[in-house]
C-alpha cells in the first residue's frame, strides 16, 4: 500500500461534479505533482486529504490509517502539514511566535493548558523555532511582526511553520499562485532545497505546469475532476490529452 | 515569586503593586480617596483583567459577563447567610459557581463566534436576569434583592449576642473598619475591604500576566488573528477558547463576591446587559488586549462616573455666579445634560473621542506621549546641531 492512497472519490456540489472517481497513489519520500487547469478540483481534492470536506464515496488513507472523518487539527496531529493558497499566517504575531506555536502543537498535542509557565523559559522550542529560521534564511526577521512581512517571506514563513513540525505529508496547494517571476522561482529553489535537506513526502498542487517539473518526480494531471494522466514528468510533457485539457480548459 | 519574569514585567508588577496599596493616599488629593469608591476601582479593575483575557487575547466579545458578576454575589451572600460571615468560603464559592456557570454558557456560545457569539452571550445573560426576577425568587430574592437577617443560621459563627447584623470579616478583622490619618489639611482612609480588594486585585492581575506570557497565552492570541492557521497547526481552538471564558467568568465572579463582601446584599441589577456594557467599555477605553489598560479604562470610567454624576445645577450654578445671569444661565442649561444622571452623555462623547483618535486606548495613548516626549527630550540635541 502506498503512503498516501486515495480510492474511487467522488464529490459532488449540487449539480457539479467536482471530483469523478479520482484515485491517487504517493510514495513515500517523494514529490507528487497534481497539475490541472483551474477549476479542475485540485483544492477539493486537498480539502478531502485534511479534514475540510468529506468525499461522497471513496477512502484516502495515510500511513495505513483513513483520513476521513477526522478534524483538520487530527489531521495536523498524524503528521499531515499544509500550506494554503494564500499564506495563513498569524499576522499580528511575530514572525518568532509564528514558529513557536507550531513546535508547541508538536510537542503538546492538540491542548494543554499550560498558562503558568513562560514561552521563553521554554529553551527546547525557542531553540527549535531559532534553528527553522535560520533554516530558511529569516532569523534576521524574527522579531518582525508577521503581517509587514513580502508576500515571498510570508509564504517562506508558512513553510517555515509547517517544516518544524517535521510532517510526515506536506500538502502545497499552488504555493506560488499569484506570485512574480522572482518569487515563483525563489520558491521552487527553497522546496529543492527542502527536499534535499528532509526528504519530506509532499504532495504539490499547481496550475502552472512548469514550475512543478523539475520538482517532481510523479504528475497527476487533474481536469474535470478525473485524473487523466499519471506519470513521469518527462512523458507528461508532450502528451496529447494533457495538450488538450489545458488548451480545452483554459477559456 | 517574580524571580521568573523578565525584567520589564518585573518593574510593571513592582509599579502597580505600589500604585495600588498607596491607592488612599495617591487618589485622596482627587476626591476619590474614600473606601466606597475605592473599594469600586478595585473591583471594577479586576472584572475587566478577567473579561480581557476573553476579549482582548482571544477576540471573542461576550455581552453577558455582568451574569457572572451577579452569580458571585448571589454565591458570596448565600455563603454569608448559611455558613459564616468570614469572607474566604463566600469568595471560594462566587468564584466556584460562577466558573460553573461559564463552563455551560461557553460551552454553548462558543459553538459561533463573531456577532454571533456576542448575541449568544447576551441573551444568556438577559436570561439569568429575567429568571432571577421571576422563578429564582426563592434563591435570589427578587426584586428585593438578597440580603442579611437576623435569624440566618450562619452555622459556623457562634450565637449572635448583640442584636446587630455580623459584619463581614476576615478572621475577626472587620471589612468596613476604617483607620483614618490627618496630614497636610487632608483626611487619609485605610479601608480593611479595600486592602482585602487590593491585594485579590494583584494577585489577579499576576496571573494575568502569568497568562499572557504562557504558551497557554500565546495560544489565545493565535486565535485571536487566524484559528484556521491555528487548526492546521494541530490545535483544537474549542478547549482553548472554553478555557478563557471560564477563566473570565471565574474572574467576574471573584469580582461579583467582592461586591458582596464590601457590602452584603445581591440584586439581579448587576446582571443586566448595561452592566455586561460598561465592562466592555472599561477593556477598549484602556486598551483591550493590554496588561494594565483594562485596569486604567476601569479606574476612569468608575471615577468620572462618581465625579460627573454628582454634579448637578446648584453646584454649576455656584461654579458660574460670576458671570452675568444670562450667560450664567445658558452655560448651566447646556452643561445640565453633561452631568448628573447626563454623566453618561459625557462618557459617550469621551469614548468616541477614544476610539477615534487612540484606538488602542488609553494605553497607546499614553506610549505616543511617552514617545514624543522622548523624541523631543532625547533629540534635542541632534535638532539644535542641525539648525
Ligand atoms: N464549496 C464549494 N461549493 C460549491 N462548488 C465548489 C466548492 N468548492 C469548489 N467548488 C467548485 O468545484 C470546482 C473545482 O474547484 P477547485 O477544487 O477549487 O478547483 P482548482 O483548485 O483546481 O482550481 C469548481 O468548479 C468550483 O467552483
Ligand atoms: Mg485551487
Amino acid at each position: 500500500m502506498s503512503f498516501l492512497e486515495v480510492r474511487g472519490v467522488n464529490k459532488r456540489f449540487g449539480g457539479l461534479q467536482a471530483l469523478d472517481d479520482v484515485n491517487l497513489a504517493v510514495e513515500e519520500g517523494t514529490i507528487h505533482a497534481i497539475i490541472g487547469p483551474n477549476g479542475a478540483g485540485k483544492s477539493t481534492l486537498l480539502n478531502c486529504f485534511v479534514g475540510k470536506l468529506i468525499p461522497d464515496t471513496g477512502t484516502v488513507t495515510f500511513d495505513g490509517q483513513s483520513l476521513l472523518g477526522l478534524k483538520p487539527h487530527q489531521v495536523n496531529q498524524v503528521g499531515v502539514s499544509r500550506v494554503f493558497q494564500t499564506p495563513e499566517i498569524f499576522s499580528d504575531l511575530t514572525v518568532m511566535e509564528n514558529v513557536i506555536i507550531p513546535c508547541l502543537a508538536k510537542r503538546d498535542g492538540a491542548f494543554t493548558l499550560n498558562g503558568w509557565s513562560s514561552v521563553d523559559a521554554q529553551a527546547d522550542i525557542r531553540e527549535k523555532a531559532e534553528q527553522m529560521l535560520l533554516d530558511v534564511n529569516m532569523a534576521d526577521k524574527r522579531n518582525m511582526q508577521a503581517a509587514s512581512l513580502s508576500r515571498g517571506d510570508k509564504r517562506r514563513l508558512e513553510m517555515a511553520m509547517c517544516l518544524s513540525q517535521d510532517p510526515k505529508l506536506l500538502l502545497l496547494d499552488e504555493p506560488t499562485a499569484g506570485m512574480a517571476r522572482a518569487d515563483t522561482n525563489n520558491t521552487i529553489d527553497l522546496l529543492a532545497e527542502i527536499q534535499e535537506k528532509r526528504k519530506i513526502t509532499k504532495v504539490v498542487i499547481e496550475h502552472d505546469m512548469h514550475v512543478v517539473f523539475s520538482l517532481a518526480q510523479k504528475i497527476s494531471v487533474l481536469a474535470q475532476g478525473h485524473v487523466i494522466v499519471e506519470d513521469k514528468p518527462e512523458n507528461i510533457k508532450g502528451h496529447p490529452k494533457v495538450k488538450e485539457a489545458y488548451l480545452g480548459g483554459a477559456h | 515569586m517574580f524571580n521568573k519574569l523578565d525584567s520589564n514585567d518585573r518593574y510593571m508588577m513592582i509599579f502597580f503593586i505600589i500604585m495600588v496599596l498607596a491607592g488612599p493616599i495617591i487618589l485622596a488629593p482627587f476626591g476619590a480617596g474614600y473606601p466606597d469608591l475605592l473599594q469600586r476601582f478595585a473591583i471594577f479593575g479586576l472584572f475587566a483583567i478577567g473579561f480581557n483575557i476573553l476579549f482582548g487575547l482571544t477576540g471573542y466579545l461576550s455581552f453577558g459577563h455582568a451574569a457572572f458578576l451577579g452569580v458571585g454575589s448571589y454565591s458570596a451572600v448565600w455563603m454569608f447567610k448559611l455558613l459564616t460571615m468570614n469572607v474566604i468560603p463566600a469568595l471560594f464559592l462566587s468564584v466556584a459557581v460562577a466558573g460553573v456557570f461559564a463552563l455551560a454558557i461557553g460551552y454553548i456560545s462558543l459553538r459561533r463566534s463573531g456577532i454571533y457569539f456576542s448575541i449568544l452571550t447576551l441573551a444568556f445573560a438577559q436570561m439569568s436576569y429575567n429568571l432571577a426576577y421571576s422563578v429564582l425568587t426563592p434563591i435570589t430574592n427578587g426584586e428585593t434583592g438578597l440580603q442579611l437577617t437576623l435569624d440566618d443560621p450562619r452555622i459556623l459563627d457562634g450565637a449572635n449576642a448583640t442584636g446587630d447584623i455580623p459584619s463581614t470579616n476576615l478572621f475577626g478583622l472587620t471589612m468596613n473598619s476604617t483607620y483614618k490619618a490627618e496630614l497636610l489639611g487632608m483626611t487619609f482612609q485605610f479601608n480593611v475591604g479595600f486592602y482585602f480588594c487590593a491585594i485579590i486585585l494583584i494577585l489577579g492581575f499576576y496571573t494575568a500576566l502569568k497568562i499572557f506570557r504562557s504558551p497557554f497565552g500565546l495560544m489565545l492570541r493565535a486565535i485571536k488573528t487566524n484559528q484556521t492557521r491555528l487548526n492546521y497547526t494541530g490545535l483544537n481552538s474549542r478547549p482553548y477558547t472554553l478555557a478563557a471564558f471560564v477563566i473570565s467568568g471565574m474572574y467576574a465572579g471573584m469580582a461579583g463576591g467582592l461586591m458582596a463582601i464590601t457590602d452584603p446584599l445581591a440584586g439581579a441589577e448587576r446582571m443586566q446587559w448595561t452592566a455586561s456594557g460598561e465592562v466592555v467599555l472599561m477593556t477598549i477605553l484602556g486598551g483591550a488586549g493590554t496588561l494594565l489598560g483594562p485596569v486604567l479604562g476601569a479606574g476612569f470610567i468608575k471615577y468620572f462616573e462618581n465625579i460627573f454624576s454628582k454634579i448637578n445645577d446648584n453646584v454649576l450654578h455656584a461654579w458660574f455666579s460670576f458671570m452675568p445671569e444670562s450667560i450664567e444661565n445658558l452655560l448651566v442649561g447646556v452643561l445640565h445634560f453633561f452631568v448628573g444622571k447626563g454623566w453618561h452623555l459625557t462618557l459617550g462623547i469621551v469614548f468616541m473621542l477614544v476610539v477615534i483618535f487612540m484606538p488602542g486606548g488609553l494605553v497607546e495613548g499614553g506610549n505616543r506621549i511617552y514617545k514624543s516626549l522622548r523624541r523631543r527630550f532625547g533629540n534635542a540635541d541632534e535638532t539644535q546641531a542641525a539648525e
